[in-house]
């Protein structure tokens, strides 16, 4: 049990800082899935099948395959790489890297504090997931559906237009601008 | 140590059936369709012409695997890969008899859905990598079709999911003991079909490789047996939905006691293997804004009204 945890943090902190120092958008993608899978797999392993199961379905299925399309259809191809090796100098990382350390530094004091929690616990059921969800988190659940509800009726607004067909079938009226 | 082995061996050989049936499929599917639209199909090689399949593997296998110089090497290997894997490892919660069937997970459903979630990639990078305008057409096509599907397919089994009150596949099998969810589940099963078809990118769905628009689509570039895993890949689609329709819909290994479980499971499984060629035979191509229209003006609101009457007939009884 362990040793497959250790396996899946070595992998995911491996992919993780492949996905940063990446120069190829997709290549650090894919980097990015890796990882999201390993943390999966630690969620899984510490009794939360439930919340394994809807990381990857929503992380690593959902989000990450619109960030993989929103770039595939940039596609900015060489140009792309180049401006990532600018980023990649020590000017425009050592502010993000100094913050990291930071909360690096804060991790590591609350790891070596003697009351640390122990690694094996009981599996927790979907169905407790839901129930907690929906008794004790109820008003965090509405504020995310209200969230929700503002995007899409903003993404609506956004997308709107009049649609303009010239084809003779499909045409039913003279186009109005 | 010896149950360990057993196991082992167990896994293997379901492996290799689907694979096996998955192959045959090919030949299925050319007779069925000569079938029905009046012609004799591949009947030379060996009895029935069933030896196809191993002349067809045998070509796929030797024909040379070209990978083109612009491609993305390293992606372009990768992609075909992942849509095997993918549905080879969703086929681990089908429970195919009481004593076959490789784990039993309590997230079953939830397993499956992540899987297909991450079949989306296969068709997304092959399209990226082969850096081709029409594969690229094909990937954005097919990736916009398999987000947007996959939505409604997790949301049309809820309602199966409240009835059983589990996620487990084998809980769900043995609460159709007395009637099947087909019955109370109408509409919940005709969402998954229909989602089904489009996560396995069949005829009338086969949007991401309309060969009539856009070469092969997201494949065009591919060859030998990187296109063969592609290919063989679009059958195991079939093959999982299929399983999985008779397992959550149509009682999986329930039947009457004159055949095994197994047989049953089978029986039921090809029946929609075959509805799904039939499809093929029969129905054009829809366009690619009435498939979207289709889905999130329809099937969604439909789906979750299926969820919201079962949730409420279910309180109701429970609490009679």
């Amino acid at each position: 049990m362990n040793s497959l945890f250790y396996i899946a943090a070595i992998i995911a902190i491996i992919a993780t800082i492949r996905m940063v120092t990446g120069t190829n958008a997709v290549h650090s993608l894919l980097y990015l899935i890796v990882s999201l899978l390993a943390v999966s797999v630690i969620f899984f392993l510490l009794g939360a099948p439930f919340i394994a199961a809807l990381e990857v379905i929503i992380y690593a299925g959902a989000i990450m395959v619109l960030f993989v399309f929103v770039i595939m259809m940039l596609n900015t191809g060489s140009t792309g790489v180049k401006k990532e090796h600018e980023l990649l100098k020590p000017s425009t990382w050592i502010g993000p890297g100094i913050i990291s350390a930071i909360l690096f530094g804060e991790m590591l004091y609350i790891l070596m504090r003697p009351a640390s929690h122990p690694m094996t616990s009981p599996v927790i059921q979907p169905a407790a997931v839901g129930a907690l969800l929906f008794s004790k988190y109820i008003l965090i659940v509405e504020l995310a559906a209200f969230l929700l509800a503002a995007g899409v009726i903003g993404a609506y607004h956004l997308g709107r237009k009049e649609k303009l067909s010239y084809h003779r079938y499909l045409k039913k009226e003279e186009p109005t601008t | 140590m010896i149950e360990n082995l057993k196991y082992v061996v167990l896994v293997l050989a379901i492996m290799l059936a689907l694979v096996l049936i998955a192959a045959g499929l090919i030949w299925l599917e050319r007779r069925m369709l000569a079938l029905w639209q009046d012609r004799y199909g591949p009947n030379r090689v060996g009895p029935f012409g069933v030896l196809q399949v191993t002349a067809d593997m045998i070509k796929i296998f030797f024909k040379e695997d070209w990978i083109p110089r612009f491609a993305d090497k390293k992606v372009f290997v990768v992609a075909p890969s992942i849509v095997m894997i993918t549905i080879l490892l969703s086929f681990a919660i089908v429970p195919f008899s009481p004593s076959i069937g490789v784990v039993n997970l309590n997230i079953g459903i939830l397993f499956f859905l992540a899987m297909s979630s991450l079949g989306a990639y296969s068709v997304v990078l092959a399209g990226w990598a082969s850096n081709n305008k029409y594969s690229l057409l094909g990937a954005m096509r097919g990736s916009a079709q398999m987000i947007s599907y996959e939505v409604f397919m997790g949301l049309s089994l809820m309602g199966v999911v409240i009835m059983t009150g589990s996620f487990n596949m084998r809980d769900i099998v043995l609460a159709q003991s007395r009637v099947w969810f087909v019955i109370p589940q109408f509409v919940g099963f005709v969402i998954f079909f229909i989602a089904g078809i489009a996560e396995a990118h069949r005829l009338p769905f086969d949007i991401p490789e309309a060969e009539s628009e856009l070469v092969a689509g997201y494949h065009s570039e591919y060859s030998g047996m990187k296109f063969g895993m592609f290919f063989v890949g679009e059958y195991l689609g079939i093959t999982l939905i299929s399983a999985l329709i008779t397992t959550l819909f149509f009682g999986g290994w329930l039947g009457f006691h004159f055949l095994p479980p197994i047989v049953w499971f089978l029986v039921k499984m090809f029946g929609f293997i075959l509805v799904f060629i039939l499809l093929r035979a029969s129905l054009p191509r829809l366009r690619y804004d009435q498939l979207m229209s289709l889905g999130w003006k329809v099937l969604l609101p439909l789906s979750l009204l299926n969820i919201l009457v079962t949730g409420a007939i279910v309180l109701y009884l429970n609490n009679r």
